[in-house]
């Protein structure tokens, strides 16, 4: 008789919100009638998300002390569960964008029908029609119940199935783009092709560690790393594990395919992307580092430094060239990667860890402002649909101050100038690094950092002292979800660049991970 | 004398800045609504404050008031309060101001009426009243300076006020760069203060100075006396004074003869119990006054621009007084005298010179006067009511101040008392010389009348309106009277006696009559030389080029400004020159190059982004080819 693991169901209530909504909206999918589809998804998506933020925040606030539950299978702790609240916020974030129906004169930045074939005369009839592939709800709502669950596994099998539970449904709705639908597919084949391949990486991975400890479980790995040390296989592991999970950050080297998903994925699924999946890669990096293998920091210690230098120089030096800003912000995100990982490097396993605050509070600023600068380019439109060569944005302070001043803010805050959110992060993950002594690091970051800060200002540049082109794009008025999106996190960047104090302290006190 | 919190009338003596600086607000902000009153107003709020001013005075009884207003800055240790000091230094030069201050805007109705922009001349009256207000009546150095950089600003506004003359622009911009030089001097001095007392009130430092280094009561009152030197065009800041003069003359009346200039004497004088502490710095301020008062002196004696000429009489002036607070207790009182009583004849100068210019299509080149004594009589008798007293005839105001300052330098006895009486004299006789000449190509003589400028009309002199004659008026019965009244009537001296302490009875070198029948001797042979030079012959239109090396070196105000351009200007230019050269070719080149380099090496890494998902998972793999490596390599290493 095999005896059932003990369940607080308390604990699981953020994952239940989530995965409940995405199965109701397969339901909806399949009986509601189509017109009331779009309505009834969208309410129901952001009532999981919604209702998953406040249950994580309401178990923040009543649990008492870290504690596993599930078998074991499951943590539920102060970091976990920060990061399960940011990532059900921005993910609330990105439905509001994904149900956005007034800046696009076709209705929607989604296909009306996935199966019809690109450029056939029944596309072009459906471009401007009212229906929308609505499947894209329930499957972002389990994309994120899935980043929900990774952040929290403690579990290397849960884990990777958390990967692909949140893996697919991206793949997926990366296709789904009503304009420009050649590319969207391209880009969703290359994500799944390399997303296919970065999983098998993981699971060798996992595998290896698996013979070489004889567990899955994180806290059994840490035990048998204390005791034997790393052997070949286990090393290997580690490696390949690591390999699987950079890729969903996008860490370079392993970030080839973001630029071109980033480019081709509708914008609101390249904001989502962006923000969540990052929080949720970041999520499981510190809980693989931190507690699998944090009683053996100088094996990957010197390894993931490396990496962080190639990622922050990369992302920074290639963001110079890009004339796309979707592909620009693309490598933003890979050079942001590297300065989340100096924070991870500022870790501390004997207890205070600035370093798991700092990225904590990082991945948040990020996310928000990430979200924020992706929802302005879904505003900015020409004829063909979003205007995201940098030559259309000229001028653009003249024709809409109000866009470009906020589009200003969330690149500032990228390039992390003060008062701004970005600042406030990077200086939180530069000092934990130093505070560890990795103030090389800290230099190379500071200067992969006023690189990148060419490629943001020559926006700016760009919309307030160019003359505007001839036919040029105009900026669309947004709906009321665009409008709430901007609103937050254009206030949130600026707050948390003018007052950080109240979040970093709450980051502070998350900053724990059950052992 | 111990400082008392005020009550009654003395409590709303913060009005005395407010009203003037609601005025401002008003005017700028009020825009052209307020084109049709807004010189009234300007004019209403300086005469009430004033009245304020008068009334505080008569219930200041016990003679050393303080008013706490806010707190202003309260950062760590530094704790700034805004409080306003009320003793008998800052009450005479409150009354001064708003006195002489508001008769000059009455005039200024007259003067400015035809100017578009009369309500922002107003404007920036009330604001240089209520900053100098702040100046004098602050309790610490820091309220100083703001009042400080206050009049400075209004200054710099309105010497460019008629900013589309290149000749105003570049005179503001250099007298708020000298200006600067010394502003620089006193923000140090404060500095230094605060790093050594930690405080910054008069009464916290006054009570303290005494117990630091020697030294570094030198350095205070040294960086002091340079910013007083600034604002008050002394040695070796005194260039930009008579460049002010391109400002309108209401303007030149008011902040560049009566009040502003004399900050600097104010602030040596509020600062006494410093000074009285370092007998090298008072040396210093004595040196300086004693080198200005004859270089003003002698410039003036060259120029032939009215109102340039009378530029020189203020800087040489204000040498005298700057003398006298050299001299230590004995002069304070004395140059505080000297300068009200010059704040009325100078201020009545200016406004007569204002009132020639009027007659005369704006012409300043006393060349082309002459006979005017006739054609504005009144503008006449009250300018030449100024000129007496200024340069010290018997029994009228200068006589009275400029001799006790001449008694005190030769009381001080020794070879340096003689060195500074004599100078003091030789400058009384300048002085009378470089007057009597003005008046005489001005008001004398025959008529020499030109047009101003080829096409227009040769000008036919009429007297002034009566609201300007009137203010011309009232300041000549001051130049007339205030000197008696100061020094014989109500003796200044113990007015001032809780400030700078009682005075004591000083044993003279020379009998003070001795002293003022000298002095009436010499200046009454500068009137003569100057009858002889200028006045029994014919004032040729154009000034001769073939003069005397020193006349030349007169007219080039003893080559000041070269000096300046040469030693400060120049350097500095090359100095630019050489940093610009620096920026273009090696931190632009560096820029320039690493930009290049990183554009090039992104181009480059770029090609590795085929858009093929082939050469991507080669990438990856080769990427977790390295990573695996590297790990075995740390743990095998």
């Amino acid at each position: 008789m095999i005896e059932a693991p003990d369940l607080s169901l308390a604990a699981l209530t953020p994952l239940i919100s989530l995965f409940g909504a995405a199965c109701i909206g397969v339901l909806i999918e399949a009986f509601a009638p189509r017109e009331s589809r779009h309505p009834a998804q969208v309410a129901v998506a952001l009532v999981g998300t919604v209702g998953g933020l406040v249950s994580t925040l309401v178990l923040a606030g009543t649990r008492d002390g870290n504690d596993v539950t599930a078998g074991g299978a499951l943590a539920v702790d102060g970091a976990g569960l920060f990061l399960q609240a940011t990532i059900a916020g921005l993910g609330a974030l990105s439905i509001l964008l994904f149900a956005e129906r007034a800046l696009d004169p076709a209705r929607s930045s989604f296909v009306a029908a996935a199966a019809v074939p690109a450029g056939s005369p029944r596309d072009r009839e459906l471009l401007t029609a009212d229906r929308v592939q609505t499947e894209v709800y329930p499957l972002a709502t389990f994309a994120i119940g899935g980043m929900m669950l990774f952040v929290a596994a403690n579990d290397l099998l849960i884990m990777f199935v958390a990967l692909e539970v949140l893996s697919l449904p991206l793949y997926l709705i990366s296709g789904l783009a009503r304009r420009r639908r050649l590319l969207s597919q391209e880009a969703a084949v290359k994500y799944f092709l390399l997303g296919a391949f970065a999983s098998a990486f993981f699971l060798y991975g996992l595998a290896l560690v698996y013979g070489a400890t004889g567990s899955v479980r994180l806290s059994t790995i840490q035990e048998s790393v204390a005791t034997a040390g790393g052997d070949t296989l286990m090393v290997l592991g580690l490696a390949l594990l690591i390999v699987g999970l950079m890729f969903k950050a996008s860490v370079a080297p392993f970030h080839t395919w973001t630029p071109d998903v980033y480019q081709g994925a509708p914008t609101p699924v390249t904001a989502f992307m962006a923000a969540c999946t990052k929080v949720a890669a970041f999520g499981a990096i510190l809980r693989l580092l931190y507690v699998g293998f944090g009683t053996d920091e100088w094996t990957w210690r010197p390894l993931v430094y490396g990496i962080a230098i190639v990622s922050m120089v990369v992302g920074a030096v290639l963001g110079l060239t890009q004339t796309d800003l979707k592909r620009m912000l693309a490598y933003s995100s890979i050079a942001h990667a590297g300065f989340l990982l100096t924070g991870v490097l500022g870790f501390d396993a004997a207890g205070e860890s600035p370093g798991l605050s700092a990225t904590l509070f990082y991945l948040l600023v990020y996310g928000l402002t990430t979200l924020g600068a992706f929802a302005v380019l879904t505003m900015v439109r020409d004829g063909d649909g979003e205007a995201t060569h940098l030559s259309q944005w000229a001028g653009l302070a003249q024709r809409s101050p109000v866009v470009a001043a906020v589009m200003t803010l969330f690149l500032l805050a990228l390039a992390g100038i003060p008062l701004t959110s970005g600042f406030t992060g990077k200086f939180a993950v530069f000092r934990a690094a130093i505070d560890d002594g990795a103030w090389p690091l800290a230099v190379v970051a500071l200067l992969a950092s006023a690189v990148a800060a060419f490629f943001y200002l020559r926006v700016v540049v760009l919309m307030y002292f160019s003359e505007p082109v001839a036919g040029g794009p105009t900026v669309g008025v947004p709906g009321l979800p665009t409008t709430i999106v901007l609103a937050v996190t254009a206030a949130a960047t600026l707050v948390l660049g003018v007052v950080p104090g109240s979040v970093l302290d709450l980051a502070g006190q998350a900053a724990n991970l059950v052992g | 004398m111990d400082t008392v919190p005020a009550d009654g009338l003395l409590s709303a003596s913060w009005l005395l800045i407010a009203l003037p600086l609601a005025g401002a607000a008003v005017l700028l902000l009020g825009g052209r609504r307020t084109d049709r009153w807004g010189h009234l107003l300007g004019t209403a709020t300086v005469a009430a404050a004033f009245v304020v001013a008068l009334a505080c005075t008569l219930q200041l009884d016990e003679r050393q008031v303080a008013v706490d207003l806010f707190t202003f800055i309260d950062s760590g240790s530094l704790d700034v309060r805004a409080g306003l000091l009320f003793d008998p230094l800052s009450a005479v030069f409150a009354l001064l101001i708003t006195g002489v201050g508001a008769l000059i805007h009455v005039y200024s109705i007259g003067y400015m009426a035809h100017d578009p922009r009369r309500r922002r001349f107003f404007a920036y009256l009330n604001l240089f009243v209520a900053a100098m207000l702040l100046l004098v009546l602050g309790d610490n150095y820091v309220a100083l300076y703001v009042g400080w950089e206050g009049v400075g600003l209004a200054s710099y506004l309105l010497i460019a006020f008629w900013h589309e003359r290149p000749a105003a622009a570049t005179a503001a911009k250099k007298a708020f760069i000298m200006n600067r030089v010394g502003d620089v001097g006193l923000a140090l001095a404060i500095f230094v203060m605060f790093a050594q007392l930690g405080t910054v009130t008069y009464e916290g430092v006054f009570g303290s100075v005494g117990l630091l280094a020697g030294g570094t009561v030198t350095a205070i009152g040294l960086l002091l006396l340079l910013g007083a030197c600034g604002k008050s065009g002394q040695f070796p800041l005194q260039a930009w004074l008579p460049d002010a003069m391109e400002g309108p003359t209401p303007v030149s009346a008011l902040i560049h003869a009566a009040t502003m200039v004399t900050a600097g004497v104010y602030l040596i004088a509020r600062s006494a119990p410093i000074y009285d502490l370092t007998e090298t710095a008072r040396t210093v301020v004595l040196c300086v006054g004693a080198v200005t008062l004859m270089i003003g002196a002698i410039a003036g004696c060259a120029y032939d621009d009215i109102k340039k000429v009378l530029a020189y009489s203020t800087v040489s002036q204000i040498g005298y007084m700057f003398l006298a607070v050299g001299l230590g207790p004995v002069g304070y009182a004395a140059a505080i005298a000297h300068l009200l009583t010059h704040g009325f004849f100078k201020a009545g100068l200016f406004l007569g010179a204002g009132s020639v210019m009027h007659a005369m299509d704006d012409q300043v080149d006393m060349r082309r006067f002459g006979g005017l004594a006739k054609k504005l009589p009144v503008t006449f008798v009250t300018f030449g009511l100024g000129y007496l007293a200024l340069i010290g005839f018997p029994f009228l105001s200068g006589y009275w101040t400029k001799d006790a300052i001449i008694e005190a330098a030769l009381d001080r006895g020794g070879v340096s008392g003689w060195v500074l009486g004599g100078v003091a004299v030789l400058g009384a006789g300048l002085t009378a010389f470089y007057m009597t000449r003005l008046m005489l190509m001005t008001f004398f003589g025959k008529a020499r009348w030109a047009p101003s400028a080829p096409g227009r009309p040769t000008p036919h002199p009429h007297e002034s309106p009566s609201v300007m004659t009137a203010p011309m008026v009232l300041l000549s019965i001051g130049s007339v009277a205030a000197g008696f009244l100061l020094v014989q009537a109500f003796p200044l001296v113990e007015w001032l006696a809780p400030v700078f302490g009682e005075p004591e009875e000083a044993e003279h070198v020379v009998a003070p009559a001795l002293v003022g029948i000298a002095v009436t001797a010499v200046m009454a042979l500068g009137v003569l030389a100057a009858w002889l030079f200028v006045g029994r012959r014919e004032v040729p239109v154009v000034a001769p080029e073939r003069v005397s090396v020193v006349t030349r070196a007169a007219r080039k105000a003893l080559y000041a400004d070269a000096i300046n351009e040469s030693l400060f200007m120049r350097p500095g230019q090359w100095l630019t020159r050489a940093l610009v050269w620096v920026d273009n070719r090696g931190v632009d080149g560096a820029v320039n190059g690493m930009a290049a380099a990183l554009g090039g090496s992104s181009a480059r890494l770029g090609r590795a982004q085929t858009g093929f998902v082939r050469t991507y998972a080669l990438g990856m793999l080769g990427g977790a080819v390295l990573v695996a490596g590297a790990l075995l390599a740390v743990t095998a290493g």
